[in-house]
């Protein structure tokens, strides 16, 4: 068949529309680091944390959140007694700052950070408009800002509320499990400032990684099990309380 | 935190959606309404309504024009939209608004308008002077044949459009319900029978609007009201109401009887920052007092003049509520924390982007609409008749 220029004329619009669509969902290469070779997910020591605040501050300044704004935060929860169903849970400002003294006596109180859980069967994923959010083949969940319309669907999907629309770029945003810095073989930057080490990195494509032995020796859990989103933060010894 | 109950997720405080999304799905409930009770006259052959027909038409056309807006105006980035279009992400509901709408706008009102005025159109392109003479040469779109044949070939493509037509309308405002009815994460949204409530309350209010608008314009005309015409439509709009407040009462009581794990908080909620919108306008004063009105002039023999007054009442509190119902789907669901434990508040702007003003610019902007497409195509039985008076068909 010959290609005339009438046809080139026709042609061309439909692969620059074609080249798009290959182009959206694309995370931004880094030389030396192979995607397909990872699998990326998060291991929260509940115990261990102490509430500090020191995660939710790297993570602003790491990624330049706006004030009032979290792609991480830290819970409190107080649970008196066995009424597990109806806890007392603060976060003044994510957490930020740390926690005032608790002004419940008696129960148990504990802390919980919180992230994006980079869900397989991600929700907010499944209802973009434009496939501005999209599970990268490393398995971490993040939003091209160039293309992300405002629209908003994706953060009434998420169930844990691990979304906003930032201020400043009117687009969705949330923790990109600071993927510029681990694929340079870095950790995040909350992993990297926690001082009990109460979140762990970890890649579930690496055999050596210390997580395999972790799941098979500890009680771990997800949250919200029963949205079946496929969440990749394990969290150790998880209270049912736990929202 | 000030207007902060109990815990909030940090990111939920702030309301995503706002009164404007509260606007879209009127504003699509109105367009899907209008062109099911005009499905009636053309499919069904209900003779009695043909004077809201073409009405119906309109009404529906000058609605669909306006949907979009809200959503365009609320968006980060409403420079992007066109990318739906573009680069469709297949798993999202939203994406098929784009197509949804150009179809239902083009393939089938625009289409069926057309097809219905066109005889008018092409004798008007002929007997109209100045700018307008311009308007509907432009509008018969080079097609001047008015023959009989040609009429007969315009009646059955209509017919035939119309019956798209219904499947068409239910698809534009079941989707608008799916869109809320399939977030998994918001169970004040997420139940299979949102779209089915969305459509019954989306043909509620389309009658409700069109019986007001033809009641209203009539009166403006100093023409006497088809007393059979409004008699029929108000008995659809009591119906198609009943099977509405049927399948929300449905909704209602398989959550109190279900009681899940959302159930507590929904219902505080429900008792007190919904209690006046939800329990007040929406169920008591927009559903229960009309579906009262409208069974009073089934079962009891009122005079014109009295039927008159209770469509028009009801009508009104009919709007009022299902408006009411849209406000508390939308900002209601949006009112609780998703993790059950506490409720925040919205705040609405007045003269912002997505303000008080801005809704009331696109609520009043389909009437506006409406006016013109009325002047430009009178939907009126008997000028339709007087029009080709006289008239020689052209060939």
């Amino acid at each position: 068949m010959n290609i005339t220029r009438r046809h080139m004329l026709l042609l061309l619009p439909a692969a620059a529309i074609a080249w798009k669509h290959v182009l959206a969902g694309t995370p931004e290469s880094s030389p030396n680091y192979t995607m397909s070779r990872h699998w990326w997910s998060m291991l929260i020591d509940v115990p261990k944390c102490i509430g500090c605040g020191n995660c939710v501050r790297a993570c602003q300044s790491e990624n330049d959140v706006p004030d009032g704004y979290f792609r991480t935060w830290v819970e409190r929860y107080h649970v008196s007694g066995y009424d597990i169903e109806n806890p007392h849970v603060d976060s003044p400002d994510g957490g930020k700052q740390g926690f005032p003294p608790a002004l419940e006596e008696g129960g148990k109180n504990f802390f919980v950070p919180k992230l994006c859980n980079h869900c397989v069967d991600s929700p907010c994923t499944q209802v973009c408009p434009v496939g501005a959010t999209f599970v990268s083949p490393d398995g971490v969940v993040l939003i091209d800002k160039k293309y992300c319309l405002g629209c908003r669907y994706c953060v009434q999907a998420c169930p844990y509320g691990c979304r906003f629309i930032n201020p400043r770029t009117a687009t969705a945003e949330k923790c990109t499990l600071c993927y510029h810095r681990i694929t340079k073989g870095l950790t995040t930057a909350c992993c990297e400032n926690c001082p009990t080490g109460a979140r762990q990195l970890a890649d579930l494509k690496n055999p050596k990684d210390p997580i395999h032995e972790f799941l098979k020796t500890h009680s771990v859990h997800v949250l919200k099990p029963h949205m079946a989103t496929g969440a990749k933060v394990f969290y150790n010894e998880l209270d049912g309380s736990v929202r | 935190m000030p207007g902060v109950e109990g815990f909030m997720y940090p990111n939920e405080i702030e309301l995503q959606w706002s009164v404007l999304i509260v606007l879209y799905p009127f504003l699509t409930g109105l367009v899907a309404g209008a062109f099911i009770l005009a499905s009636l006259e053309r499919v069904f052959r209900v003779q009695a309504v043909k004077p809201t027909y073409r009405l119906a038409l309109l009404t529906a056309l000058s609605f669909l024009l306006v949907a979009p807006l809200p959503l365009q105006l609320h968006l980060g980035h409403p420079e992007r939209s066109y990318e739906m279009y573009l680069t469709p992400h297949t798993s999202s509901a939203m994406a098929m608004f784009g197509f949804v709408y150009l179809w239902y706008l083009m393939a089938v009102l625009v289409l069926e308008i057309w097809l219905d005025y066109r005889r008018d159109i092409v004798v008007m392109s002929q007997s109209a002077t100045g700018w307008k003479r311009w308007v509907y040469r432009a509008m018969t779109l080079g097609s001047s044949n008015i023959s009989e044949r040609a009429l007969a070939i315009d009646e059955r493509a209509g017919y035939l459009i119309t019956v798209i037509g219904i499947p068409s309308a239910f698809l534009l405002h079941g989707y608008v319900g799916f869109i809320f009815g399939s977030i998994k994460a918001n169970p004040w949204w997420s139940t299979p029978l949102m779209p089915v409530v969305f459509l019954f309350s989306a043909m509620v209010s389309g009658i409700a609007t069109v019986m007001l608008l033809y009641m209203l314009m009539t009166w403006v005309r100093g023409h006497t009201l088809d007393m059979a015409c409004v008699d029929t439509v108000a008995r659809y709009l009591f119906y198609t109401f009943i099977i509405d407040f049927s399948l929300e009462m449905l909704d209602l009581i398989h959550r109190i009887y279900e009681s899940d794990e959302s159930f507590r908080s929904l219902d505080f909620m429900v008792h007190t920052k919904l209690y006046l919108s939800h329990i007040v306008v929406q169920i008591v004063l927009g559903t229960v007092a009309p579906i009262a009105l409208l069974a009073l002039t089934q079962v009891l023999e009122l005079t014109e003049m009295d039927r008159k007054r209770i469509y028009v009442l009801a009508g009104c509190l009919t709007l009022i509520g299902i408006f009411a119902m849209r406000w508390n789907v939308v900002i209601g669901g949006q009112l609780f924390s998703k993790s059950f434990l506490g409720y925040t508040t919205y705040k609405m702007g007045m003269a912002t982007r997505e303000g008080l003003l801005m809704a009331m610019v696109l609520t009043v902007l389909p009437f506006v609409i409406l006016g013109v497409l009325v002047k430009l195509l009178p939907p009126w039985p008997e000028q339709d008749s007087s029009l080709l008076h006289g008239t020689t068909p052209a060939h």
